[in-house]
């Protein structure tokens, strides 16, 4: 298969609007999570304006790949994203952890496009390699992505589905570990270290592939790597910053799960271009 | 022809192959259980759809769910006390939160369990697992109504829990009777006080009535072999029928059966209760039937208890 080609710049353009998207939707509901949201702008960008085969006009088309959400507190990303590549209207953004909405704090199943409710760490592994497993049985071909955050992977749960997805040689699941390296308290490796992290998942047998996650180009050619590994699964180590683009937000734990105000939004959009 | 004593486990096991020859969306996950939860009967007649993932609960219960999004009906398997407390959380998001199409069918509920002790005995999932919204809640009483209930969970979309038991229960319903879940199924009728029990202690409830019907009290029997949704007009109709109730489960006697008919009482038709069940304690080793003795479990433990309920009637 020859990779498709990819406008670069479009896509960085692309990252602007998302994260202003991103910073308005979590000011505007007063809460929400900002920090991992901002660091894996590039990521879901990339699956969804270039990897992805799915119908935003019809979300349950069968044969879509499937993303499962594991860090379920992205909502902010995940459904600007989602608004972005026309599952329901942008305006909708505004209604982002309202009573009544659809676009609950975590993400959730009524929201086009979300395959699976979220907000507990550690559950969107099994999950996808049940869905993967599921489709292998049915005779379809459909890749199932599974984003997590790096703090997540703390959880044991994500390891018992790691060797779950190497010993059934899923190589239709392609998990992605937004490295970002702070979690809620502080940086993720004094609080409770992930590496060596390559090696880590090399040794429960999966492909690693170790990139820069702000960099479109690299996440391309992970995700073109991906597409021609069989017998495996993969796994891309994205590195990222918390809270990128943002200067008084980067590398900054604050900012996992707390929402600016409108004077910090307006210097954070003003740092955007 | 008579049947033996059988555990409730061996009628899920066998049912669960019955309908696998005739429905291929049926698919298995266990937790290095299969022998003991009788889920083997399945994996060796399809093993494609048999997933033996380890010792690792959480994903038994998150790879169930994953499954049944593509059009299977997920049963997840291994010993009650690990999936429904080592799991909780998967159980809870993955299978209630998301409405799946999954079935948590565990052996090894209750002091029945044996020689293996507390840590094998579970005594609280009855209540863990009723409160948990889009869950149903099934204990059958004997082989049979495992047969049934198994039928009768593979038939019915959404989230279900279903003990079975490792012990031996006597056969105390018969072929034709009616499996509905969320009805429950009268057994005896009398006037004085009603028994309302599940699994195990349904037989122990026949016994007490036996026993009481020749010293004149006259006791009416239901088999309540669904835990949530409970029967709630069964319960107020025995109420007003009989005045004075007593429940009977091989459970805490905090959150299980006891409690969901404390519930539907105070809300519907207060009456005097008597609740049959552990006493907040842990499970021992012994063999089942010294547990039961020892635990209060038995026939005659509901005796006392229909004598003190229907005293407290007359009051």
């Amino acid at each position: 298969m020859t990779p498709k080609s990819i406008d670069i710049e479009s896509f960085k353009k692309k990252a602007v609007i998302f994260r202003r998207d991103i910073l308005e939707t979590v000011e505007g509901a007063g809460s929400g999570h900002p920090g991992g949201s901002l660091s894996a702008v590039e990521i879901f960008l990339t699956l969804y304006g270039y990897q992805l085969n799915h119908k935003p006009q019809e979300p349950k088309w069968e044969e879509r790949d499937r993303v499962i959400v594991s860090k379920g507190h992205v909502s902010p990303v995940v459904y600007t994203t989602l608004a972005n590549f026309g599952y329901f209207p942008k305006e909708e953004l505004k209604t982002f952890r309202k009573f009544g909405a659809r676009l609950q704090g975590h993400v959730h199943t009524k929201v086009p496009g979300v395959e699976f409710n979220t907000g507990s760490l550690g559950h969107g592994l099994s999950f996808a390699n049940g869905i993967a497993l599921g489709a292998r049985m049915r005779g379809k071909d459909f890749k199932v992505y599974c984003i997590m955050g790096d703090g997540e992977i703390q959880e044991g749960s994500v390891w018992e589905a790691a060797m779950t997805s190497a010993h059934y040689k899923l190589d239709h699941v392609c998990a992605i570990v937004d490295y970002n390296k702070v979690q809620e308290n502080g940086p993720t490796n004094e609080i409770k270290n992930l590496e060596p992290l390559v090696s880590k998942w090399a040794s429960f047998g999966w492909n690693v592939i170790d990139v820069d996650g702000h960099s479109i180009d690299a996440l391309k050619n992970a995700f073109d790597k991906f597409s021609v590994t069989t017998g495996k699964p993969t796994v891309i180590i994205a590195n990222t910053i918390k809270g990128k683009g943002i200067s008084f937000m980067e590398g900054k734990s604050a900012w996992h799960g707390k929402a600016p105000n409108k004077e910090q939004l307006a210097q954070a959009l003003g740092e955007l271009k | 022809m008579e049947l033996k004593p059988t555990p409730t486990r061996d009628g899920f096991g066998e049912e669960i192959v019955t309908l696998g020859k005739t429905n291929s969306n049926i698919v298995v996950t266990s937790g290095d259980l299969e022998d003991a939860t009788r889920a083997e009967y399945f994996k060796k007649e399809f093993p494609e759809r048999f997933f033996n993932l380890g010792i690792t609960e959480q994903d038994v219960v998150g790879t169930a769910a994953g499954l049944s999004t593509m059009g299977y009906v997920a049963f997840a398997t291994s010993f009650a006390v690990f999936l429904t407390n080592r799991a909780y959380d998967m159980i809870r998001m993955d299978v209630c939160y998301n409405n799946c199409n999954v079935k948590v069918v565990c052996s090894h509920g209750g002091v029945t369990v044996g020689e293996d002790g507390a840590s094998a005995q579970c005594l609280e999932d009855f209540a863990i697992m009723r409160v948990l919204p889009n869950m149903k809640v099934i204990c059958p009483a004997d082989y049979l109504e495992a047969k049934k209930a198994t039928r009768a969970i593979t038939n019915t979309f959404g989230p279900f829990y279903m003990r079975t038991s490792r012990a031996p229960l006597p056969i105390i319903t018969k072929e034709e009777d009616s499996f509905v879940i969320g009805k429950a199924n009268v057994l005896r009728k009398g006037t004085d006080a009603t028994i309302i029990a599940c699994g195990v202690m349904v037989s122990e409830a026949l016994s007490a009535a036996d026993k009481l019907n020749a010293e004149g009290i006259s006791l009416k029997v239901v088999n309540m072999h669904t835990i949530k949704p409970v029967d709630v007009e069964m319960i107020v109709n025995s109420a007003k029928e009989t005045g004075a109730l007593v429940t009977a489960e091989e459970h805490q006697m905090a959150g299980g059966l006891g409690s969901s008919v404390a519930e539907v009482l105070g809300l519907h038709y207060p009456c005097p209760l008597e609740i049959v069940g552990v006493k907040d304690s842990f499970g021992e080793s012994g063999s089942p039937a010294q547990l039961m003795v020892h635990f209060g479990l038995k026939d005659t433990n509901i005796i006392d208890a229909v004598k003190k309920v229907i005293r407290r009637k007359k009051g």
